[in-house]
């Protein structure tokens, strides 16, 4: 029985971290889109691959309630399953943010925008990519200290979409005719803040996981 | 089961609890334990751990038993039942205990209820029946046997027997019901209609209950105390030793990784 469920978690948890990776790929190739590095076809296979990660997330939850069904599992056990099913969610919008993004990409790739009043996501996508990536290892690694630094990382994430939002404002007054593409980009920053507190999300779940404990709604964690 | 009421008393205190069998075997170990009074508390471990034997000391019925012991204390609202001068028979009537396997007397269905409030009480006729029918609803039986108080408590079913064994315990009134593996013998729907009766029995007894049900303790017990080869490994609030175990091994045997 024992062993049983250890190779139906390990199926899950196998999963959980294929659906992660067809996530994580979709948003990078949104990303691209968004800085013009990648052609706004691969923008369209984004919001086209949308449907696949949605079905995987059903199959997902539904393994998981088979799962706490049939064994019903207790501790440590219980908690794993708790995680992926909420680990699984956030993936899902993940690539709902990918999705997101690579629809506003297809739309700023026709805007006409001179090269200065481009604005630059480079650091921001970066940091929130580093986030998601970082949390998806910390589950892996069962590694909560290296979550709880995470979690400390949101602020900035926030900080920089709070600048895009002011930026788009100013822009928006001074530069009437770029309407369209402006409000595109506080999409994009929008959703790119989304990453990061999808991040954060995971990163609370694998304190959980690994702690037992509930940190959700803590305006400080000590890390 | 969280509950809103506030920190309850405590009913029983064991401390330094050793307990030895005949030839010297030592089954638990300076073992210290609080039962909250009119709480549920669980006593879980695999097989030989010493949770039934501990569960044993709180009505001294071991003593029946000649050459076995138990060192430490005891104390029941205060009082250390294991000094020899505890009047057994009064212990018995203030710590019922309802065993693994259903032990109705070979008597008719009322006098299994009535038994002991002739043992216990002096009390006339009217005074025995009514109290053998509060007994009787109090164990959720009363509307399956009204009709059939003179049949055999032996024949009844193995859910309805074990049914009337708590309430053959509550007629004399305890304070304390112990029970040691109430459910094991008995089918999963009279298991439930048990657990149903337990969860309403805590309103007016403090219950300390051994299983091998996980599932069990976890649904109907406030506390849980993790026993593991005679000695209490982890105690703590239900939900916390189900959802996140401070202790490894408790982690391990409640996830069926060994016992």
């Amino acid at each position: 029985m024992r062993d049983r469920f250890n190779f139906e978690i390990e199926s899950l948890k196998q999963r959980l971290l294929d659906l992660a990776t067809s996530a994580d790929r979709a948003l990078v190739r949104a990303l691209r889109a968004v800085d013009g590095s990648a052609p706004a076809d691969d923008a369209r296979s984004v919001i086209a691959s949308d449907a696949a990660i949605d079905a995987e997330e059903v199959a997902i939850e539904e393994e998981c309630l088979k799962l706490m069904a049939l064994y019903q599992p207790v501790a440590g056990d219980l908690r794993l399953i708790v995680t992926i099913l909420k680990v699984n969610g956030e993936i899902e919008r993940v690539a709902d943010m990918a999705s997101n993004i690579a629809a506003r990409a297809i739309d700023m790739a026709e805007a006409h925008v001179p090269p200065e009043a481009r604005f630059d996501f480079a650091p921001m996508l970066e940091r929130a990519h580093k986030m998601l990536r970082g949390a998806l290892d910390a589950f892996v690694c069962h590694r909560s200290d290296l979550a709880r630094k995470i979690i400390l990382e949101d602020d900035a994430v926030d900080a920089l979409n709070a600048a895009h939002y002011a930026n788009a404002r100013d822009r928006l007054l001074k530069d009437p005719a770029l309407a369209n593409y402006t409000l595109d980009c506080v999409t994009v920053s929008h959703c790119i803040e989304r990453i990061a507190d999808i991040a954060t999300n995971i990163c609370e779940d694998v304190v959980y996981l690994e702690e037992g404990q509930i940190v959700r709604h803590q305006k400080r964690i000590q890390a | 089961m969280d509950t809103p009421r506030q920190e309850p008393q405590i009913k029983i205190r064991a401390r330094k609890l050793s307990f030895f069998y005949e030839g010297g075997h030592q089954a638990l170990f300076e073992n210290d334990l609080d039962i909250p009074e009119r709480r549920i508390t669980a006593v879980i471990g695999p097989s030989g751990c010493g949770k039934s034997t501990h569960l044993r000391t709180y009505n001294r019925i071991y003593s029946l038993h000649r050459g076995q012991r138990a060192e430490g204390e005891v104390l029941l609202d205060g009082q250390n039942i294991l000094d020899p001068k505890t009047d057994l028979l009064t212990l018995r009537r203030r710590v019922g205990m309802i065993f693994q396997k259903p032990t109705p007397f070979p008597m008719s269905v009322f006098d299994n209820v009535a038994y002991p409030l002739r043992l216990h009480f002096k009390l006339g006729r009217k005074e025995i029946e009514e109290r053998v029918e509060a007994a009787l609803q109090g164990a959720s039986l009363w509307d399956e046997v009204k009709d059939q108080l003179r049949k055999s408590g032996l024949a009844l079913s193995g859910g309805q027997q074990q049914r009337l064994c708590i309430a053959r315990a509550i007629a004399a009134e305890p304070e304390v019901l112990l029970m040691d593996e109430p459910t094991s013998a008995i089918d999963p729907v009279a298991t439930l209609k048990i657990e149903d009766l337990v969860l309403r029995l805590r309103e007016r007894f403090t219950i300390v209950i051994v299983t091998h049900n996980m599932q069990q303790a976890a649904r109907i017990s406030d506390r849980t105390a993790f026993f593991y080869k005679g000695r209490i490994v982890e105690v703590g609030p239900t939900k916390q030793i189900f959802t996140a175990p401070r202790e490894k091994k408790t982690e391990e045997y409640i996830t069926g990784r060994f016992g």
